[in-house]
């Protein structure tokens, strides 16, 4: 998504970031690192962790639609069927807690590979349609399909023993693996953003023709960072499994979709750190107002609206600006 | 009487009526997203609420006002068509300048408050809408029964959908609204007054997802959701119609409506997906769509 306002974002660096990472990112990341080591002193352990699977859900989705310029309506159809995976895996199979969440990711990997590659076929609002009537194909799969269990989804998934050792069953053991898991998911999507290929994504994503005149294979680009990317969403939704031991409909159908697009626009869209500020507000949002029913999802569609007509740089975007860094 | 292919004949042409009906929708559907596509190059999400607020605008007319089907069949898509042109004057007319993208969120967002603002005051049950008396009952064809108000929906949702086809390809606003799709700025500079094109285009657009609902209205039950997971089918529809051509949305809304109906005949498991897998394999053949021009 080629906009105005980014091309020329003020405190862009003059430079791609060829190695290492920005020192201001670095503080960040480590500052992160800190309160998500501490922050189960002071909250609820499985809200964190909720907040943390989506946050990675949503970087995954970001480095698709920030730097890829992809927007992607179907990513439910990645989260969701790869919290399947894991949950049939960990349930029926017995699978250690580290092998299913690998299954999940690789099965989501395998099914970005096959929308991608027909997805990449079209372009702009195009791709969006695309994405979504094939994650509605997914979820109307989930439905009927023998071992997801209809209606009510996988329940009672065993949370196992990471390597056969620690007991997950405990919410805290389980916290600092989650946070291990999504910590790694961030630092390698930032490595993939700041490698060559991420610059090569940049310029498919500011200008494709001038990409293809360069000689860059632009589909091969795009699918790459379509399979990463769904990848990464289904690593998220493979713990989220773990963590809530259940793995439903909720996961794969296109209201999910259309949140991690909203966590994205909402925190920024193309900043490293924005989908981790979106997530988080969007389910403390869920959070605390879910005895309002509906107008949950009144609010959220007011987000929307506000966010595309007023707030297009979103929360980390307008901060970035302020501090004049990019962030 | 004989059977074709092992299936009794009352159930074949049962289901090809019932996707002759759901064909009716996807092509009134697909209709008015391709002429709003057309010129305000915005894919509208919130045309599946649109047609919802149809239908329920229908209910309402009948419930607290006691005004029928019949008045209700103009009177609702002018009243949606209406919220349609404020739409379009207060929020999407910002955002033409900016990627295409924009406007697909922002109508999702739309069509996220509209869903559960009649979600909160009306719940998700449904609520009933009679067949008008004119066209209860049905007649015996022989081969099948055809109840009367199913066949009225496709009657109706064939002439709507001509009638559209002619205005755009053969009377003069449609050269006008056909000339500010392919150069809005030099239709403008013959004195055409192209923003409120833009708008008119738009309110019909959603008139014509309204009119659908009205139509839908005694044959599914009233509800919130009913235009959401239809959406999503019908963007498949558009995918594999591609949206060149308004005659091709027409016959491809049709033409999937009946393919899906057969599949349910066949093989039922496939029928909730075998438009997607239409649209999988066009995609692989003819990516710009059966009817589309090549990107």
């Amino acid at each position: 998504m080629a906009t105005d306002s980014r091309a020329d974002a003020p405190g862009a660096p003059a430079h791609p970031i060829s190695m290492g990472m920005m020192r201001h990112h670095l503080v960040i990341f480590v500052a992160l690192l800190a309160l998500g080591l501490v922050g189960p002193f002071f909250l609820y352990p499985i809200f964190l962790m909720k907040i943390l699977c989506f946050a990675l859900f949503a970087c995954a989705f970001n480095l698709l639609l920030g730097y890829g310029g992809l927007l992607s309506f179907g990513h439910a159809a990645f989260f969701g069927s790869a919290s399947y995976v894991s949950a049939h895996a960990a349930k029926e199979w017995g699978l250690n807690p580290e092998f299913a969440i690998l299954l999940g990711t690789a099965a989501a990997a395998v099914l970005g590979l096959v929308i991608g590659a027909l997805a990449i076929r079209r372009q702009g609002i195009y791709f969006a349609m695309v994405t979504l009537a094939f994650a509605q194909m997914v979820f109307f799969f989930s439905v009927q399909a023998p071992f997801t269990g209809g209606e009510d989804g996988i329940q009672a998934v065993p949370r196992g023993h990471l390597f056969g050792l620690l007991d997950l069953g405990a919410d805290i053991n389980l916290y600092y693996v989650v946070l291990a898991i999504v910590f790694a998911g961030l630092l390698l999507i930032y490595r993939i953003i700041h490698s060559p290929f991420g610059q090569v994504l940049k310029a498919i994503r500011d200008n494709e023709p001038r990409s293809v005149s360069l000689g860059y294979r632009v589909n091969q680009y795009k699918l790459a960072v379509f399979v990463l990317s769904a990848s990464l969403a289904g690593l998220a939704g493979a713990t989220k499994a773990l963590v809530f031991q259940l793995a439903s409909l909720t996961d794969v159908y296109w209201t999910m979709s259309g949140e991690v697009v909203l966590m994205t626009l909402l925190g920024g869209m193309g900043t490293v750190f924005g989908p981790l500020v979106g997530a988080a507000v969007i389910v403390t949002m869920q959070n605390y107002f879910a005895t309002f029913g509906a107008w949950v999802t009144i609010i959220q569609g007011v987000i929307f609206v506000i966010s595309v007509l007023l707030f297009r740089e979103g929360i980390v975007g307008v901060l970035g600006r302020w501090l004049k860094k990019p962030l | 009487m004989f059977e074709l292919l092992g299936i009794p004949p009352q159930a074949l042409f049962g289901q090809l009526l019932l996707g002759l009906i759901n064909g009716s929708f996807y092509a009134l559907l697909s209709l008015g997203l391709a002429i709003i596509f057309g010129l305000l190059n915005i894919i509208n999400f919130t045309h599946g609420a649109q047609y919802m607020m149809g239908a329920f605008v229908a209910w309402m007319l009948l419930d607290y006002l006691g005004i029928n089907y019949w008045v209700a069949l103009v009177l609702a898509p002018v009243v949606v068509g209406i919220t349609g042109v404020i739409i379009e004057r207060l929020l999407i007319s910002r955002l033409y300048h900016l990627d295409h993208l924009y406007g697909l969120l922002l109508t999702f967002g739309l069509a996220l408050i509209i869903q559960g603002l009649f979600r909160n005051q009306y719940g998700i049950s449904g609520l009933p809408y009679q067949i008008p008396p004119l066209l209860s009952g049905g007649q015996n064809l022989g081969f099948m029964f055809l109840p009367n108000y199913r066949g009225w929906v496709v009657v109706a949702s064939l002439v709507v959908c001509l009638a559209t086809w002619f205005v755009i390809e053969k009377t003069r606003l449609g050269a006008y609204l056909r000339a500010a799709t392919e150069n809005p700025v030099l239709v403008g500079a013959f004195g055409i007054n192209v923003p409120r094109l833009i708008t008119v285009t738009y309110g019909f657009g959603v008139g014509l997802a309204a009119f659908a609902g009205v139509l839908a209205a005694p044959i599914y039950s009233v509800n919130p959701n009913m235009g959401a997971d239809l959406i999503i089918v019908v963007f498949a529809v558009v995918v594999i119609g591609g949206m060149g051509s308004i005659l091709g949305s027409i016959v491809t809304g049709f033409g999937l409506g009946i393919v899906e109906g057969l599949t349910r005949v066949f093989y039922p498991e496939g029928s909730a997906v075998v438009i997607f897998v239409i649209m999988a394999i066009v995609l692989l053949v003819k990516p710009a769509g059966l009817f589309g021009r090549a990107a």
